[in-house]
């Protein structure tokens, strides 16, 4: 394939458009909800009307407002119909020919959908992601090939400096710095890998990006490759994610037989092979180091750094490791430039974020908002805050390693920073209003319970600290502790945090740092008085 | 630094394939996929997916089986196989419910869902009733958080769940 096939590929398909485009949406959340059957009965209604040359039924991915899912997406009419069956087809297809159709729609003006912007998933709900053309229409793999053909490894490097992007894995660590170190790791041998893990539970950004537009991250895995000089990459996905499994074979696929990845890429001396590796359930596998032996085919367990990865990474060598969602930024900020996307976003937060919206809120679903946007914007306005005229409380971000932030904080712009002096952290991505009933020491409790289920078990801090924590904020919760109770969790909580040897261990007491920082009247309320017998009686409260 | 550059492969020519003792031919699958990844060492785990996708569990006898075809220590792939919560040691009933107790759905009621089904049926997440019929597992979030809460029966993901319809779902299974 060179520039011209690419060119002429892209005008096929769009020469092959339709008058009326159907969008119907195929990511896991609205197939749960049966939109295959939706999509087999509009082509069915299509056909028995015979409108066939003149609308287009097109499963999509994800169209962000997964709670009313299924979805159906009408062009050029700009409509959008919700919650839709089987059943509704023909009412559908006939109201393309004049008639008003019997199912519910949603407002495509309502802040849900104009205060986005989408970077990442700016094709999400657009192409077809099972055929690559689709990706192609909308100028796919053009910058691969720029990349490739007018830049050198050192340019795409800079590029990257110079747009500011971060990490979106959690850590918001410099895209380009990393890039920069692997690419001047000395050695023949270099790996590439694009962490799908997703761990942190209530997130699904990643999900929907792989199932609709893995093309976007296998374009950027293959520019970054350029850049530092690797000539395999690996997608570690999580096994959970079984559609998005099944349509990245299809794209790696796809893009195999075009000559986008394998072996001379548009005929140039680069290389570049995509493999997957699925995950197998645990947490821990996420942390980078965890996430590598696992890829060895070993017990996913971290070792401590240096050596980082960068330097001495899978099987030794040095590997550049980012998240989906860092790669699906890469090819736009190689088509529009560096400048156009540090030109988004704070000071030092360029860019978009990508958040999965869910728990007590009345717009679940996915957004894409500028870095900086603030808290408030995201649930009231777009989420529509919390469902049946209750009150949000909390806004948890950062999973098993974030914190909640509470109501009168909402103001807080998103960004790496400002999360962070909230003692929360900007995490992966995943959003959960809490409302009202919401009790925040069962919240503190759930995470705890899950960083102990899902410490690996390597250094004691962690394996140890995660059970007694969990067994503090249990009977805290049962109505049996006293203050001296209390005062040892935070004791242990310092302790864990500064001693463990991965990130798992060093963030799993934020939750409740972080609720006791802002909802420490709660825990107080459940405390029993000290007995004062200078601590006879604390034995027993402590065994039961 | 270590030097450990490349994958370990074992000996490039293949072990003729011995047909495992059984005569069960899902052993013999099972090799043929373990040749499609070279009996490399680092494809453990996608052979163990393929073993238990086969079987429905890894049973002893199987993870030998893998231990001697890879020529990995038993110690390595026992200790793969239960590192990894997606990997099952013990059979599974005829039928599964995945309730997702991912955050989503726990601040949903994903807790009332297992309770409800922990009472009807006398068993605690990860077991499997007597008769067979039923395992409860648990999840950590399916990714399908928008339409929370999860459960999944028998491999298909059903939005929105209360106990009502959890049950009416399980006791469709119990009754069949
Ligand atoms: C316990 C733990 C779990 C993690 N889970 C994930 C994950 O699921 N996905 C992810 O991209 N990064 C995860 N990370 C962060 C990775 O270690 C790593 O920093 C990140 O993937 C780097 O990519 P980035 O620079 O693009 O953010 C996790 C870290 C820790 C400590
Ligand atoms: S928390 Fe249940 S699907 Fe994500």
């Amino acid at each position: 394939m060179i520039l011209n096939d690419l060119l002429q590929l892209k005008e096929k398909e769009l020469a092959a458009r339709k008058k009326i485009l159907l969008r119907c949406c195929m990511a896991a959340g609205c197939i749960s909800s049966n939109s295959t059957g939706v999509k087999e009965q509009l082509e069915k209604a299509v056909a028995e009307a015979g409108l066939q040359n003149e609308v287009e039924v097109r499963g999509v991915g994800c169209m962000k407002l997964c709670c009313e899912g299924p979805l159906v997406a009408v062009e050029p009419a700009n409509e959008m119909y919700v919650k839709v069956t089987p059943e509704n087809a023909p009412s559908i297809i006939s109201a393309l020919q004049g008639g008003q159709a019997n199912v519910d729609q949603t407002d495509p003006n309502a802040a849900f959908f104009t205060k986005q912007l989408s970077i990442v998933l700016a094709n999400s709900g657009i192409v077809n992601p099972e055929r690559i053309e689709s990706y192609v229409a909308l100028d796919g793999y053009l910058a691969l090939h720029e990349v490739l053909n007018e830049m050198t490894p050192k340019d795409v490097v800079e590029t990257m400096v110079k747009s500011g992007l971060r990490g979106r894995g959690g850590a918001g660590f410099p895209t380009g710095l990393k890039w920069g170190t692997v690419a001047k790791s000395p050695g023949s041998k270099k790996y590439v890998i694009c962490n799908a893990d997703e761990g942190d539970p209530g997130a699904f950004m990643d999900r929907s990006v792989l199932e609709s537009d893995p093309h976007s991250v296998l374009e950027g895995m293959a520019i970054a490759a350029y850049a530092v000089g690797a000539d395999q990459g690996y997608l570690y996905v999580r096994a959970e994610y079984p559609l998005a499994i099944a349509r990245l074979q299809l794209a790696i696929k796809q893009a195999k037989q075009m000559g986008l990845l394998g072996a001379g890429i548009f005929e140039s001396p680069f290389n570049f092979n995509v493999d997957i590796r699925i995950g197998a359930g645990a947490f821990v596998c996420g942390e980078e180091t965890a996430l590598m032996m696992s890829v060895e085919g070993k017990r996913g367990t971290p070792r401590p750094r240096p050596p980082f990865p960068a330097e001495s990474g899978l099987f030794g060598c040095p590997t550049l490791l980012n998240n989906v969602e860092t790669f699906a930024n890469v090819p736009a900020i190689y088509r529009k430039g560096a400048d156009w996307f540090a030109g988004i976003g704070t000071e030092k937060s360029k860019g978009t974020k990508v958040f999965a919206l869910a728990g007590k809120i009345k717009n679940t679903g996915l957004i894409e908002v500028p870095m900086g946007t603030p808290l408030h914007t995201i649930v009231e306005e777009m989420g529509g805050g919390a469902p049946d005229g209750g009150k949000i409380k909390a806004v948890q971000t950062g999973g098993p390693s974030g914190g909640c932030i509470p109501a009168q904080h909402l103001d807080t712009p998103v960004d790496y920073e400002s999360l962070g002096k909230l003692g929360s952290i900007m995490g992966s991505g995943g959003m959960i209003v809490m409302d009202e009933g919401t009790r925040m020491v069962d919240v503190a409790r759930f995470f705890m319970e899950f960083c102990m289920d899902e410490s690996c078990g390597k250094c004691i801090p962690c394996r140890a600290g995660t059970v007694q924590m969990h067994n503090l904020l249990d009977k805290i919760l049962k109505r049996k502790a006293t203050a001296r109770d209390l005062a040892k969790l935070e004791e242990l909580c310092d302790m864990v945090r500064n001693t463990s040897l991965c990130g798992l261990g060093q963030t799993a007491p934020n939750p409740t740092l972080s609720t006791l920082r802002f909802f420490r009247n709660e825990y107080e309320d459940l405390l029993q008085p000290d007995t004062f017998d200078g601590g006879a009686n604390h034995s027993q409260t402590v065994t039961k | 630094m270590t030097n450990i550059a490349t994958p370990v492969t074992p000996s490039p020519v293949a072990p003729a394939p011995a047909p495992h003792p059984s005569g069960d031919k899902r052993f013999k699958i099972l090799e043929v996929h373990m040749k499609k990844h070279q009996f490399r060492h680092d494809a453990l785990i996608e052979v163990l997916h393929k073993a238990q996708e086969l079987f429905g569990y890894l049973e002893d006898d199987l993870l030998l089986f893998i231990s001697h075809k890879l020529k990995l220590p038993p110690s390595r792939v026992y200790g793969v196989a239960t590192f990894y919560h997606f990997f099952t040691l013990k059979p599974k009933g005829e039928h599964t419910c995945v309730v997702c107790m991912g955050t989503a759905c726990y601040v949903k009621g994903a807790d009332k869902l297992v309770e409800a089904v922990q009472e009807n049926l006398k068993i605690k997440p990860g077991e499997t009733t007597p008769d067979k019929k039923v395992s409860l597992l648990t999840a950590r979030c399916i990714g399908a958080c928008g339409i929370a809460p999860a459960v999944v029966y028998d491999g298909i993901v059903t939005p929105r769940q209360t106990p009502e319809a959890t049950l009416e779902q399980i006791n469709k299974w119990v009754q069949a």
